[in-house]
């Protein structure tokens, strides 16, 4: 299957998976997937559980790479540079590629701490500077109203939605070229869940961003692209507004009509 | 209706059992406390913490014994607590799934429940004879023996308790494995880390056996640590089994200074870890 084809326009690639196998020990999980990421679009991974499409996001920053047993196999083209390369770097590959999970993942600091750690894991900034982006990364989140007065409270302390703001601004406050989103709504309420979906609106001006969701209707706010995967294997990849509205596939069909799932 | 009656009755036959085994157990731990402080206090003077241990039928105190058990524990908990954190973090952090991992951890479980007393004839047998004599240091390398496993246990289980998507959160910001353990795990876990250094400072502050056979006792005041050393447990030892009176009297005293001073410590540990409950 050669998903890029079927997009109409040649639209400039971020990420290219090409041939893409993943194995949890002897498991095939994901079978020879082949899709782009097109820059500074949001590509909607959507599926039913245990279809592959989380562990699809975990192969783009290698994540997996922390567990021992699962292994990737095909390509996975970052700017042209195969980043399944034993010898890549990989701090500088998760550097350039963020990732916000399912569950907020605040760490045990202050908010400003928070912020604080990723930037100071790249660069040494004079108090003045840091102070600047650690607001300009709270502000990118839409959280600077809500903490500027209490910057050096725990942010254990947030409500859930705040954390996983306080997450995202951490991730872009690396200042990361592309985005992983891995469910990061399931855990938010109604409010929180269309804060951070507005966000994710204005942040897909300047990263490339791929979602992994089990709501349809954010799939369809949200994004531009979106990857129907089945049992590991990628049914349909397609314009959002293709694969909702006139699927080829009938497997997608019965999924976003919801058949099964 | 009987079925329910007969529940109840079970019930409440069960939980009177409970409340009387409780009892039994704190009944004995309340009576050793009451001796400890009936007998203690008599003799606790501004001279136990100024002078000397007397040779028998002249006045004295517990000062070169409490400042032997100070120095030693200081310093067995200085060698003990980096080892069993490094041992630790390995086994939480970087080898969770290595085989390796399952040997040490085994191993340290016996270490744990080792008698003492081996630990004390195991340092003998390294150190004190080759050296051939008694010696404060060997005294702290056998009390840091018992500090280890009990360092181990509680790093991991500390470390292990940190949840996986914080580790997680921290590498996709591209952090390294070191720092994502010193800057992340460490701090999820730091009032169980302080916890169970507290507890490993209880366990050996306590300890008579690893002492006798290493340390010795030292009737002076010595900070000498090629030479033997007086302790508290080993002057306990010594003053209660003795037949004099005024040295009966100081080993009631120094047993509750000690007992004060492991209470105190587990109070502060578990107060450390109460606070870590509640701040989650």
């Amino acid at each position: 299957m050669n998903a890029a084809a079927q997009t109409p326009k040649e639209l400039p690639t971020k990420i290219t998976v090409r041939s893409l196998d993943f194995y949890y020990g002897a498991d095939r999980s994901l079978k020879n997937i082949t899709m782009p990421l097109h820059t500074n679009k949001v590509t909607a991974f959507i599926g039913p559980s245990g279809c592959g499409k989380s562990t699809l996001l975990r192969v783009l920053n290698r994540m997996y790479d922390l567990y021992p047993g699962q292994r990737a196999e095909g390509e996975v083209l970052l700017d042209g540079e195969n980043i399944l390369d034993p010898a890549i770097d990989l701090n500088a590959l998760r550097s350039r590629i963020g990732m916000i999970f399912q569950k907020p993942t605040p760490f045990p600091m202050s908010i400003y701490e928070n912020i604080a750690f990723g930037i100071r894991l790249y660069e040494k900034l004079p108090r003045a500077d840091l102070d600047a982006r650690v607001e300009a990364a709270l502000r990118g989140a839409a959280l600077w109203d809500e903490v500027k007065d209490k910057l050096q409270a725990s942010g254990l302390g947030l409500s859930g939605g705040q954390q996983q703001r306080l997450c995202i601004a951490r991730s872009v406050a690396v200042q990361p070229e592309v985005i992983l989103f891995d469910e990061p709504c399931s855990a938010l309420d109604p409010i929180s869940t269309a804060k951070v979906e507005e966000l994710i609106d204005e942040l897909t001006n300047r990263y490339t961003i791929a979602i992994v969701t089990h709501n349809m209707q954010q799939a369809v706010r949200v994004s531009d692209y979106t990857a129907f995967m089945y049992l590991g294997e990628l049914v349909e990849f397609g314009e959002t507004d293709d694969v909702f509205n006139k699927p080829k596939e009938k497997r997608t069909l019965d999924y976003i009509t919801g058949r099964f799932g | 209706m009987s079925l329910y009656a007969s529940r109840r009755s079970a019930n409440s036959t069960a939980t009177s059992l409970c409340w009387v085994a409780a009892m039994f157990g704190l009944a004995w731990l309340f009576l050793i406390l009451i001796a400890l402080l009936y007998e203690g206090v008599r003799g606790l003077s501004p001279a136990v913490f100024t002078q000397m241990t007397p040779p028998p039928g002249s006045a004295g105190g517990l000062l070169n014994a409490i400042m032997g058990s100070l120095v030693m524990t200081i310093i067995g908990v200085a060698i003990g607590t980096p080892l069993g954190m490094l041992a630790g973090t390995y086994m939480a952090e970087y080898g969770r799934y290595a085989k390796l991992t399952t040997v040490v951890r085994f191993i340290n479980d016996i270490l744990l429940s080792a008698p003492s007393i081996v630990v004390g004839l195991f340092v003998y047998t390294i150190l004190v004879h080759p050296m051939g004599h008694f010696s404060a240091i060997s005294g702290a390398v056998a009390l840091a023996l018992l500090v280890i496993p009990v360092v181990v246990r509680t790093t991991e289980d500390m470390l292990l308790l940190v949840p996986g998507s914080m580790r997680e959160a921290a590498t996709a910001l591209g952090a390294p494995r070191s720092h994502v353990v010193a800057s992340i795990a460490y701090r999820a876990a730091k009032a169980g880390l302080i916890t169970g250094v507290l507890l490993a400072i209880a366990r050996v502050s306590g300890e008579t056996a690893p002492l006798l056979f290493t340390a010795l006792n030292n009737q002076f005041w010595s900070t000498d640590l090629a030479a033997p050393m007086a302790s508290l447990p080993v002057v306990i030892f010594q003053f209660a089994l003795s037949p004099y009176k005024d040295w009966q009297q100081l080993a009631w005293t120094g047993a509750l200074l000690i007992t004060v001073a492991v209470l105190a410590l587990s109070i502060a540990a578990r107060t450390l870890s109460a606070g870590r409950r509640k701040s989650k």
